[in-house]
């Protein structure tokens, strides 16, 4: 186990290193548009080919990665310290606290939140750039994607207290916050990690999908959402292997984070 | 025996592979009204198409008049009035027989104000009431309070209702009558065996017993059912899919030309639009315009976007618009360094890579388009590298439709944009609410006060008065002169007119698909359906 997960490591080292190293490894800048070459496949000049518009996707990828690698732990990170706080202290405290944060938590996930993305493009300045627009989506994103986490962080939560390893901290003496940070908290670590290692993939796709409603990445600027917009036609992407890339590099970076999980998180 | 052997025979002449059959074929929405005289929307349009009996055809092959309920007509000196002599021994779908009088109900209900007929509206050409007068059983006069333009082709958008049938608009002239609606599913049409066109042997059309309008939005699925036989055809096809459709089937795929798609961007030159004053008046120099027109390299958006099937819009009128096209107008010439040199007229210059107005500031301003629509988000993506590469930085946005209509005509919360223009109407009185500067589609500055240029004011003048103008070659020369304002003056800049792409069945005979709408289906009575092998054998 612990073989796979030094390899799991080296492997999302490289991936990131890569994706930092974008302006010196790119062969071309990600907006630039080799209009004779559109579509073309994979070569020694264009590694994976090049785009309907002539862009290289080699060098998107790259840049792409490093968007899409910072933004979407970022907004998975958010929204599990939020679905912690929220849903950790609902199952610990119980009682009426624990039924307001239920009520609260059912609205969230009820209500249709691609209208108030909608919304929030309608309201944002139209000369905000492409990256502040993607930031704020991600933002979004971990703010309102809290919810589904904070019902199984409760649930732990609650089972916790009701243990009899916190019914033996309590005898002792144990209370308040130090119950919850020392006794329950890190007891509900494998959880936790579960819910932020399955939401950096749902960030990512999420974006994808906003991309069709021109909240996700704005042109030109390329992250794996958008390059996985391409894949939308099927027959295109078979015939054309070299379009898989970004798939192909999203599955090992989420099988790279699911080997980082020790076997306790992985079964959480 | 004798049936087997009426069979053999007409199989063995031909004639068998042509009678019958259903077409199949799909709606892309739901049609909002079956009521012929309040159609605004695509499907509806299509059902009133086939169903609809019109006085007055325009000929979508030719472009020009036929006659159909009316076997002539004549319009006064004045073009106040018009004087239809109708066909005689016409019935409708029930068996009620057709008069001038089902002319005069439909005309008085067509523009009855309670009705708000949105076809209606084509023919209100000033204050009073429009008077339909039966002269004779075969006979009527339709008076208007002023002259309109282009009256004779309103009439093509006009079916005839029936006066005294008691199914009403249900009761119908054409050669398909709507026989089942199952909403969200699918429209069933079926033969009118009282169509009154008969083919040259004298046999009654239409030649099919029914069409059967599957309603299907995804465009995805529509293409998978046409490949797998399903459909007979579809009506327009997207550049991708033509060419994709092309590698698979090349004989089934059609590209007539230009259509009357373009698409197009402008500036918001309105003065209280909601940015710096500095940018409106870049917004508003006509160098500025014309060299963003000149930076754009549309040949490149044809060959990249649309996979070669557009071609460069050099104005409002597409050439499948054949009277009306000015053939003189060119499209502006893709040319950086003009681009620059009427940017430096205007006092810009570039600072290092960046362009500066003379005041110092860099140029940059955002562009709005509608998202979901990947060949425009993809021309956009195309428009800002062009325009880097003279140093202008422009900022993408893609908006849903709904909050992108609300901000080019209500809040005015936009510097730039690109959209899709059809001008379904060939006629150019229709765009009058676009180019009058008081008009609310005026989109650059919708509802002047007063025209803010004397452009403006020149192109007000030219339209008025070939709106008030009979004699078609007087409003040709009129709008000929708008076209060129425009072309010069470039509110508008015109990038690409669409190609007219459809796809249709090996096994439906007689089609022959043409630039303007319905491109497929236009003359749906002759339309056949047979085995390929009975298809090729007709051929």
């Amino acid at each position: 186990m612990n073989r796979a997960r030094n390899i799991a490591i080296g492997v999302l080292a490289t991936v990131f290193g890569l994706s930092l190293l974008a302006n010196f490894l790119a062969p071309a800048p990600y907006a630039t548009q080799f209009r004779d070459f559109i579509s073309a496949p994979a070569s020694h000049r264009f590694w994976l080919g090049t785009d309907e518009l002539g862009r290289d996707r080699w060098s998107r990828l790259l840049y792409g990665t490093r968007i899409s690698l910072l933004l979407a732990p970022a907004a998975a990170l958010l929204s599990t310290v939020m679905a912690v706080l929220i849903g950790g202290v609902a199952g610990y405290l119980g009682g009426w606290w624990d039924r307001v944060v239920l009520r609260v938590i059912d609205i969230f996930l009820s209500i249709p939140w691609l209208f108030l993305f909608l919304i929030v493009r309608a309201l944002l300045p139209l000369n905000t750039s492409p990256l502040i627009s993607i930031i704020l989506t991600f933002l979004l994103m971990g703010l309102l994607g809290w919810a589904s986490s904070a019902r199984i962080i409760r649930a732990g939560a609650q089972s916790m207290r009701n243990s009899d390893l916190v019914l033996h901290a309590r005898a002792c003496g144990c209370r308040g916050g130090r119950l919850l940070l020392v006794h329950i908290v890190p007891n509900l670590k494998p959880v936790v990690l579960a819910q932020f290692w399955f939401a950096i993939p749902t960030f990512i796709l999420g974006e994808a999908s906003l991309g069709l409603i021109g909240l996700g990445v704005g042109e030109p600027l390329p992250s794996w959402g958008n390059l996985l917009r391409e894949l939308a036609n099927p027959q295109a992407a078979l015939s054309h292997p070299w379009m898989l890339a970004p798939l192909a590099v999203l599955v090992v970076v989420m099988s790279c984070f699911q080997l980082l999980l020790s076997p306790k998180e992985f079964a959480a | 025996m004798k049936r087997l052997l009426g069979i053999l025979f007409f199989a063995a002449t031909g004639v068998y592979a042509e009678w019958g059959g259903e077409l199949r074929f799909c709606l892309h929405s739901e049609p909002k009204t079956l009521n012929p005289l309040m159609v605004e929307d695509e499907a509806s349009e299509t059902i009133r198409y086939l169903t609809g009996g019109v006085l007055i055809r325009v000929n979508r092959q030719t472009q020009e008049l036929e006659p159909e309920l009316a076997t002539a007509w004549k319009i006064s000196p004045r073009g106040q009035s018009i004087t239809f002599q109708l066909r005689q021994g016409v019935a409708f779908s029930d068996g009620t027989p057709f008069s001038a009088e089902d002319v005069a109900y439909t005309v008085r209900a067509l523009m009855d104000p309670a009705l708000h007929s949105p076809t209606g509206d084509a023919f209100r050409s000033g204050s009073g009431a429009v008077e339909a007068q039966v002269l004779a059983a075969d006979r009527v006069i339709i008076t208007f309070p002023a002259a309109v333009a282009g009256l004779e082709r309103l009439f093509d958008q006009v079916p005839i209702l029936s006066a005294h049938s008691p199914k009403k608009e249900a009761a119908v002239l054409g050669p398909f009558v709507v026989s089942k609606y199952t909403p969200g599913s699918e429209v069933l049409l079926e033969r009118n065996i009282h169509f009154w066109k008969m083919d040259a042997r004298g046999r009654h059309l239409p030649y099919l017993d029914a069409i059967r309008l599957d309603i299907q939005q995804n465009r995805d699925i529509e293409l998978m059912r046409f490949t797998r036989g399903e459909l007979h055809l579809i009506n327009t096809v997207d550049a991708e899919s033509f060419t994709r459709l092309a590698q698979q089937a090349p004989s089934q795929v059609y590209d007539t030309g230009p259509s009357l798609e373009s698409e197009m961007m402008w500036f918001n030159q309105n003065p209280n639009a909601p940015f710096p004053e500095y940018r409106k008046a870049w917004f508003r120099s006509k160098n500025f315009r014309r060299a963003i027109s000149a930076a754009i390299n549309r040949a490149d958006l044809c060959r990249v976007i649309y996979f070669g099937h557009a071609q460069p819009a050099a104005g409002p009128i597409s050439p499948a618009n054949r009277y009306w096209y000015r053939a003189q107008l060119k499209p502006h010439t893709y040319d950086p360094k003009e681009a620059l040199a009427r940017l430096r007229q205007e006092g810009f210059r570039l600072v290092g890579d960046r362009l500066c107005d003379r005041e110092g500031h860099p140029v940059e301003f955002s562009m709005i388009t509608n998202s979901g629509n990947k060949a425009r988000e993809r021309m956009a993506a195309m428009v800002q590298q062009d325009l880097a590469a003279i140093g202008i930085k422009m900022n993408l946005v893609t908006l849903d439709f709904r909050s992108l209509i609300e901000r080019i005509s209500q809040n005015l919360q936009y510097e730039a944009c690109l959209l899709g223009l059809t001008n379904y109407d060939l006629d150019p009185n229709s765009q009058m609410n676009v180019w009058l500067s008081s008009a609310n589609n005026h989109q650059w500055y919708p509802n002047e006060p007063k025209p803010a240029t004397a452009w403006e004011a020149e192109v007000d003048r030219l339209m008025q008065a070939q709106a008030s103008t009979v004699a078609r070659e007087k409003r040709k020369e009129y709008f000929d002169k708008v076209q060129e304002i425009v072309a010069d003056q470039a509110p508008f800049i015109y990038l690409v007119t669409k190609n007219s792409l459809s796809a249709i069945s090996p096994k439906l005979q007689n089609a022959t698909p043409v630039m303007i709408r319905p491109q497929t289906y236009w003359n749906a009575e002759n339309l056949i359906l047979g085995t390929a092998q009975l298809a090729r054998n007709a051929r």
